[in-house]
C-alpha cells in the first residue's frame, strides 16, 4: 500500500500542526473565556434596515 | 515642527487605517450565486432521476446521457450551490465576528469571478465528456489548476481577515470555516496530482488500488471538511443569531471542533470495503468512521439545544425550522454513516440505492437546509431590508422541501435494502435467485417516487429563487458601517457605534 506512505505521514504531520495550533491558541488565551464569546456574537446588531434614499451603491 | 507633524498625522488613529464599512458586495454576489446554482444543480438532479425511471429521457443525445449529467449534478450541487453558500456565509461571518472589512476587496472579487469561471467550465466540459474519472474530482487539469488558485486566494482573504481582526477572540464558527478552507486545499492538491496528456486529458499520478485509496481519502474528507466542517460554521453562527440565544455550550463547540479535526482524516477506506484494498486498511476506515459518531452527535445536540428556552420560536419562524431540521438530518446521517461503515452492514448496502438514500439525507436535509436557512437569514440584510419579501413563502418552501426529502429518502432506503437482499439471495443449489435486471425492474416504482421527491425539493428551491428575486428587486446595495470605526480617518475620535452593543474586546 504505497499510497499510505504518502497519506500516513501527511496525517501525522497534520495532527502535529493541529496540536501546535491548538496549544498556541490555548496559550494565547483563546479558550480562557468559554461563556462570553457566545453572548458577544448576539450583541452585534446586524439587522438590515430600509436603506435611506441617496445611499451609495445600487442593486 | 512638532505641530506640523501632529496636524499631518491623525492623532486618534493608531496603526494602519481601517476601512469603516464591511464588504457586503462579495457576500451578496455569492448569496445570489448560491440560489442560482441551487436551481441549476437540482434541476439536473431531477432530470437524471427521471432518466433512471425512464431512460428514454436522454433523447439519445450524448450531452444529455446519464453518465455525463450525473457528475454535472454532483458538481453543481456541491461545488456551485454548496460552496458558493460557504463563500457567502464565511465572508459574512468572518467580517461580522472579527469586526473588520475583508482583507482585500480585489482578491475577494477574484474568488467570486474565478469560482464562477470554474463552475461555468464544469457546465461546459462535463456534458462534453471531459472527466478525470474520479468521483467529486472530475474536472480536468486546467480547471483543476484554476480551482487550486482560487482556493489559495480564498485562504488569503479569509485568514488575512482573521489576522487583522479587531476582536481578540476568534469565534468558533471561524475555526470551522478555516479548517474547511485548509483541508480542501490539501485534499484537492494531493488528489489532483496528475500528468496532462493534452489539453483536457490527464492521467492520475497514482494507479490501481493506490489511486482508489487516494481518491477516497479525498472523497470522504471532502465530505468531512466541506459538507461537515464548513456547514458547522453556519450552525454555530446562524442558529444562535436567528434564535437570539447563545450556543448551548460554547465550551462543547470548541471540544467539538478539535475532536473532529483529530479524528476525521481516516474514514475514507469505508468506501472501499470488500475491494482490493487490504483488509486491515478497510478495518481502520471502519473504526475511525465509528469513532466519528461521538463528535458528530455532540455537535448536533449542541446546536439543537441552543434553542432551549426559545422552542416556541420554531412555531412561527420558518428560517429557524430550516436550521434546526437540518441538524436533525445531520444527526440521522451521522448515525447512519458509521452504521453503514460496519463491514457486515456494508456487505448488504454497498452499491445499492441505500448509499444514495444516505447521501441525500445529508445533502438535501443537512447541507441543503442549513444553506437555505443561512441564505434566507442573509438576503434581507444584504439587500438593506428587514425581512424576506414573503415569510409565508419560506414556510411553504420548508414544507414542500421536507416532504420531498422524506419521499426521496424513504424510497431509496426501501429500494436499497431490497436490492441488497435480491442480490445476495441464492437457491439451494447455490445459483443466484435473481438476475441483476430483475432487481432493476423491482426498483422502478421507487425511482418514480424518488423523482417525485426530487421534483418537490426543486420546486421549493424555485420558491426560494422567486422570494430572493422579490427581496432584492429595487433594493440598494449598502456596505454597513463597522461599529466603532470612524468614517473619516482624520476624525479626532471614533464616532459612536451604530449599534447598541455591549463592551467588546478590542486590541489595546
Amino acid at each position: 500500500m504505497e499510497a499510505l506512505f504518502l497519506l500516513v505521514p501527511l496525517s501525522v504531520l497534520l495532527v502535529g500542526v493541529a496540536v501546535w495550533v491548538f496549544l498556541g491558541a490555548a496559550d494565547g488565551g483563546q479558550f480562557d473565556d468559554l461563556e462570553g464569546p457566545g453572548w458577544r456574537v448576539l450583541q452585534d446588531d446586524d439587522r438590515g434596515s430600509e436603506a435611506p434614499p441617496g445611499a451609495p451603491g445600487r442593486f | 515642527m512638532k505641530t506640523t507633524q501632529s496636524l499631518a498625522a491623525p492623532p486618534a488613529v493608531a496603526g494602519p487605517l481601517l476601512p469603516a464599512t464591511y464588504n457586503y458586495k462579495v457576500v451578496r454576489q455569492f448569496a445570489i450565486a448560491t440560489v442560482f446554482w441551487g436551481v441549476i444543480g437540482m434541476l439536473v438532479g431531477v432530470l437524471i432521476a427521471a432518466q433512471l425511471a425512464w431512460p428514454a429521457l436522454n433523447f439519445d443525445i450524448p450531452w444529455l446521457s446519464y453518465g455525463r449529467l450525473r457528475p454535472l449534478h454532483t458538481n453543481a450541487v456541491i461545488f456551485a450551490f454548496g460552496v458558493c453558500g460557504l463563500f457567502a456565509t464565511s465572508y459574512y461571518v468572518v467580517q461580522r465576528t472579527c469586526q473588520v472589512r475583508l482583507f482585500s476587496d480585489r482578491l475577494a472579487a477574484f474568488t467570486f469571478w474565478g469560482w464562477q469561471a470554474v463552475l461555468v467550465s464544469a457546465v461546459v466540459s462535463l456534458p462534453m465528456g471531459f472527466t478525470r474519472g474520479k468521483e467529486y474530482a472530475e474536472l480536468e487539469w486546467p480547471i483543476s489548476i484554476l480551482i487550486a488558485v482560487v482556493w489559495v486566494v480564498y485562504a488569503v482573504v479569509f485568514f488575512g481577515t482573521i489576522v487583522k481582526r479587531k476582536v481578540r477572540h476568534i469565534y468558533v464558527a471561524n475555526w470551522f470555516f478555516g479548517a474547511y478552507i485548509i483541508a480542501v486545499a490539501l485534499l484537492h492538491i494531493v488528489n489532483g496530482a496528475s500528468m496532462p496528456a493534452s489539453f483536457m486529458k490527464s492521467y492520475s499520478a497514482y494507479a490501481g488500488v493506490q489511486d482508489a485509496m487516494i481518491q477516497w481519502w479525498y472523497g470522504h474528507n471532502a465530505v468531512g471538511f466541506i459538507l461537515t466542517a464548513g456547514y458547522l460554521g453556519m450552525v454555530y453562527y446562524f442558529i444562535p443569531k436567528q434564535a437570539g440565544r447563545p450556543v448551548y455550550s460554547y465550551r462543547l463547540s470548541i471540544v467539538h471542533f478539535w475532536a473532529l479535526i483529530f479524528t476525521y482524516m481516516w474514514a475514507g477506506p469505508h468506501h472501499l470495503h470488500y475491494t482490493a484494498l487490504p483488509d486491515w486498511t478497510q478495518s481502520i476506515g471502519m473504526v475511525f468512521s465509528l469513532i466519528l459518531l461521538a463528535p458528530s452527535w455532540g455537535g448536533m445536540i449542541n446546536g439543537v439545544m441552543t434553542l432551549s428556552g426559545a422552542w416556541h420560536k420554531l412555531r412561527s419562524d420558518p428560517i429557524l425550522k430550516f436550521l434546526i431540521v437540518s441538524l436533525s438530518f445531520y444527526g440521522m446521517a451521522t448515525f447512519e454513516g458509521p452504521m453503514l461503515s460496519i463491514k457486515t452492514i456494508n456487505a448488504l448496502s454497498h452499491y445499492t440505492d441505500w448509499g444514495i438514500a444516505h447521501v441525500h439525507a445529508g445533502a438535501l436535509g443537512w447541507v441543503g437546509f442549513i444553506t437555505m436557512g443561512s441564505i434566507y437569514y442573509l438576503l434581507p440584510r444584504l439587500a438593506g431590508r428587514t425581512a424576506m419579501w414573503s415569510t409565508r413563502l419560506i414556510d411553504l418552501h420548508f414544507w414542500v422541501a421536507t416532504i420531498g426529502i422524506v419521499l426521496y429518502i424513504a424510497a431509496m432506503w426501501i429500494a436499497g435494502v431490497m436490492q441488497g437482499m435480491m442480490w445476495r439471495a441464492v437457491n439451494a443449489d447455490g445459483t443466484l435467485t435473481y438476475t441483476f435486471v430483475e432487481g432493476v425492474k423491482a426498483t422502478f416504482p421507487y425511482y418514480v417516487i424518488r423523482f417525485g421527491g426530487g421534483l418537490l425539493y426543486l420546486s421549493g428551491m424555485l420558491l426560494m429563487a422567486f422570494n430572493a428575486w422579490q427581496t432584492l428587486r429595487g433594493s440598494r446595495a449598502i456596505d454597513p458601517r463597522i461599529p466603532g470605526v470612524p468614517l473619516d480617518p482624520h476624525a479626532a475620535a471614533p464616532l459612536e457605534p451604530l449599534t447598541a452593543g455591549g463592551p467588546r474586546e478590542i486590541f489595546a
